[in-house]
């Protein structure tokens, strides 16, 4: 899904058969705003490194930090390099450091700086310069979403998200987008001022997992799974994405935003969107995008909310033999806190081949296990020429995408049990993609950068989608905040009981993922 | 790895199922049947390779030495799964007759369905798709760098005969240095006038980038030789200026161009199993390589 539409034709060694060449990024650099947070230190630095390793990044990549810290560039190149050290995916070399090291510059200062940002656009001049970055610049904005405006007006003031004839400057954006519609608009208002619908790439790591990618290949490159793909065949879908950690050092940004703003809103929206949409036109952004759009718009959601819905908070217990303390005794979390830390949700889907599919969405912190995965659950066959106890063991056939971890496929169906007269159970076939394909596929990160350098939207929700998501969700965010306080489970376990009785008031039960 | 002495096809296929079973069964989605022709001493360093490369591509690896012809044939094995292997593997030892006909030895051991290939890591045959292993294999893989004898005419020779599914690995060696150049032409979109390449004096990489350059570019390219390691510079000639990477150390190179400052590109020189991985990603015919054999094939 990535043919960007560049013009090989004018560079004579370039050869859309040469299959062997990849893709390198032209001349550019990265600007990293919030170069100590955790996301910037464990994701984006040692996907960077992982990229120059691979050779897929230009020489002369630059790579400016910008904070709120006394430092010199050697300060920030060892903060960097301690990253690169203990996340990169790819051995170290000190060959590719010494490539990228000599790119690194550092500019201290507030987001509200207009000095610093003064320096910033010298930093960036002196890099076209000497690094022969041409003017191509992407400012990665991994700060909280508060600071965008402060940051954006100033790179506007500067003249910083102004590209020159012939260059580019893009800005690139981590989730939370907004925690409503409203707030999401207002984002979306503030980063469109400055730079166009095409400059803004929204980072969601989900749909930089090759497995999530391959959603669509398993989807539209065969033959046998499309035409089971429709209400005649499947019974419900089932989306899952459980972690088994509380939430850690987070709970200044999670208190008040809870799983569903957290992860529904863009990971599983945009999951079941891949999951249910219609073949699209050819895998350029602009028709895959059609496509999600149109599976966000059609979505209904369930007339009795509180029925169809599920939250909770964990309590104190027992997960994978550590004792663990409840959301409300976290640090910095307040004992009368309200916020969710698991969500389960119904939506229906009103098209031709989803109607009467129920889509059911659950997310949680400290649950069973880390684990994200999407189940097509089949009708039962019409018709069975066994008895009831032969297929006492039988169970829904179904096909699990599972995404993380041991990404791969799972088909699960019937099959005689041997010695047994006629005895029909469960059987797996499995497809696991570490066995089948490199354990070293590249992080998500790594893809969703290179993307950004080379201009390759396909991967990157667009502001529509994010406000049709919010769409779904705000009723239903509303409703439970008309409610009072989520249910509780104990952590290590699969949810609340509220989330069972969701499913068995459709007749249908959860699986164990 | 367990030990079959004097054996045969159906009993190695035998022991790789035993082998599964006594494993658990483990999921095993080999995607091909890896096959390695080579000699007693290369055998250690080929299989070394082909473990590694097995984590990116689980194959059934099947390493077939060729022993001494003469005398009544003897088939022996060592057969094995896991191990540091992700798929099965089987080191089988022909001497006497069958050594003429390791094919019959293969053929019964071959993955249903998927697609086969052959490496020859030292030694390989004047014309790989009518040898006899070779026209089993979708893709035949020689490495004209390391045959033992003959170096300087082993390229020029796999050119000549080559046929669809049949690259080098010194193509493979060169994927970096074409990528930089590539990606050097879409910063610099000059026209390029000619061209240079230096290079040890034998080296059948620096002969296919040439080539390629040549056949991609249509200049003169002048072949040059240096001190080495490997491949040590290419040079394009541009009306602006010339566009040079160097290299002298096999692992950091300079990139000049015209009006923009130096700057260091890393551009390591692969191993062995990062090479034999490139070339099991694609299993149909290499475009690109078969223009540039017959190119090469053409010259002089």
């Amino acid at each position: 899904m990535t043919t960007a539409a560049r013009d090989w034709r004018a560079n004579p060694l370039r050869d859309p058969q040469d299959r062997r060449l990849p893709r390198i990024a032209g001349p550019c650099g990265l600007v990293l705003f919030g170069v100590t947070g955790d996301l910037s230190r464990k994701k984006v630095m040692p996907a960077i490194y992982d990229l120059a390793n691979r050779g897929l990044l230009p020489p002369g990549f630059s790579l400016v930090g910008f904070a709120r810290r006394d430092w010199a560039h050697q300060d920030f190149a060892q903060i960097v390099h301690d990253s690169v050290k203990q996340y990169a995916r790819t051995e170290f070399r000190e060959e590719v450091w010494k490539q990228l090291a000599e790119g690194f510059r550092f500019v201290p200062g507030n987001f509200d700086d207009g000095a610093a940002f003064e320096r910033l656009r010298r930093t960036i001049e002196e890099l076209d310069e000497v690094r022969g970055t041409a003017g191509n610049h992407a400012f990665y904005l991994s700060i909280p979403p508060k600071f965008f405006g402060d940051v954006v007006s100033q790179l506007h003031e500067h003249k910083l998200a102004e590209p020159v004839e012939g260059s580019w400057r893009r800005v690139v954006v981590e989730k939370p987008f907004g925690h409503d519609l409203a707030s999401a608009r207002e984002l979306n208002d503030i980063l469109d001022g400055v730079f166009p619908a095409g400059s803004v790439f929204r980072i969601d790591h989900y749909l930089g997992k090759e497995t999530v990618q391959n959603i669509l290949a398993m989807r539209f490159a065969n033959a046998m799974f499309e035409p089971l793909w429709n209400s005649n065949y499947v019974d419900h879908v089932q989306i899952t994405m459980a972690e088994d950690i509380g939430i850690g050092g987070r709970a200044g940004y999670y208190d008040g935003i809870g799983a569903a703003r957290d992860v529904i809103q863009n990971h599983l929206l945009q999951l079941m969107a891949l999951v249910a949409m219609e073949e699209p036109l050819s895998f350029e952004a602009v028709n895959l995008r059609t496509e999600k759009l149109k599976v966000l718009r059609s979505v209904r959601l369930p007339t009795r909310l509180d029925l169809a819905t599920a939250r909770g908070q964990y309590v104190e217990g027992w997960s994978g033999g550590v004792k663990a303390a409840g959301f409300l005794e976290e640090d910095g979390i307040s004992k009368r806190s309200a916020t969710e830390t698991f969500a389960a949700v119904t939506l229906h889907i009103d098209t031709r081949r989803w109607a009467g599919v129920p889509f059911y969405l659950r997310t949680g912190k400290r649950l069973g296990r880390r684990v994200t995965e999407v189940a097509v659950v089949f009708k039962p066959a019409p018709h069975q020429p066994f008895s009831a106890t032969a297929t006492e063991d039988l169970s829904h056939n179904a096909l699990v995408i599972r995404v993380q971890p041991d990404e791969g496929m799972t088909l699960r169906f019937g099959s005689k049990v041997p010695g047994t007269a006629m005895e029909i159970r469960d059987v797996n076939m499995d497809f696991a993609y570490g066995g089948t394909f490199t354990e070293a596929s590249p992080e998500a990160y790594e893809r969703l950068i290179l993307d950004v350098l080379l201009g390759d939207p396909p991967l990157f929700p667009r502001h529509e989608e994010v406000e049709e998501s919010w769409k779904i969700l705000d009723p239903i965010l509303e409703n439970w905040a008309r409610k009072g306080k989520p249910d509780t489970y104990e952590s290590g376990t699969w949810g609340p009981a509220s989330a069972d009785k969701m499913l068995a008031r459709d007749g249908r039960t959860w699986r164990r993922p | 790895m367990i030990e079959l002495t004097d054996t045969n096809s159906s009993d190695i296929a035998a022991e790789f199922m035993r082998a599964r079973t006594r494993a658990g069964s483990p999921v095993m989605g080999m995607v091909m049947t890896l096959i390695i022709v080579v000699d007693e001493d290369g055998a250690t360093d080929a299989l070394d390779a082909a473990k590694d490369a097995s984590h990116e591509h689980p194959a059934r690896v099947l390493g077939v030495i060729l022993g001494n012809g003469r005398g009544a044939g003897v088939v022996n094995a060592q057969v094995g799964t896991g191990g540091g292997w992700a798929g099965e593997i089987a080191l089988i030892r022909l001497e006497g007759e069958v050594v003429k006909h390791p094919e019959s030895v293969v053929l019964p051991l071959l993955l249903p369905d998927s697609p086969v290939a052959v490496w020859w890591p030292k030694d390989h045959p004047a014309d790989p798709a009518t040898d006899s292993i070779g026209a089993l294999s979708r893709r035949r893989i020689t490495d004209s760098a390391y045959v033992t004898r003959g170096k300087l005419k082993a390229l020029r020779a796999q050119c000549a005969a080559y046929s669809p599914g049949n690259t080098d690995l010194a193509w493979t060696r060169i994927t970096p240095w074409r990528a930089l150049l590539a990606s050097a032409l879409d910063q610099h979109p000059a026209k390029v006038t000619a061209a240079e390449v230096s290079a040890e004096r034998i080296s059948p990489s620096a002969d296919l980038l040439a080539a390629w350059l040549g056949h991609r570019l249509k200049v003169p390219v002048t072949r040059r030789t240096s001190a080495g390691p490997g491949l040590t510079s290419v040079v394009m000639e541009t009306r602006e200026g010339p566009i040079r990477i160097e290299r002298s150390d096999g692992k950091l190179a300079t990139f000049s161009s015209p009006g923009k400052p130096d700057r260091p590109v890393a551009l390591k020189r692969k191993s062995l199993p990062e090479l034999l991985a490139e070339e099991l990603r694609h299993l149909d015919e290499d475009d690109v390589y078969a223009a540039t054999a017959r190119a090469l094939a053409k010259t002089r």
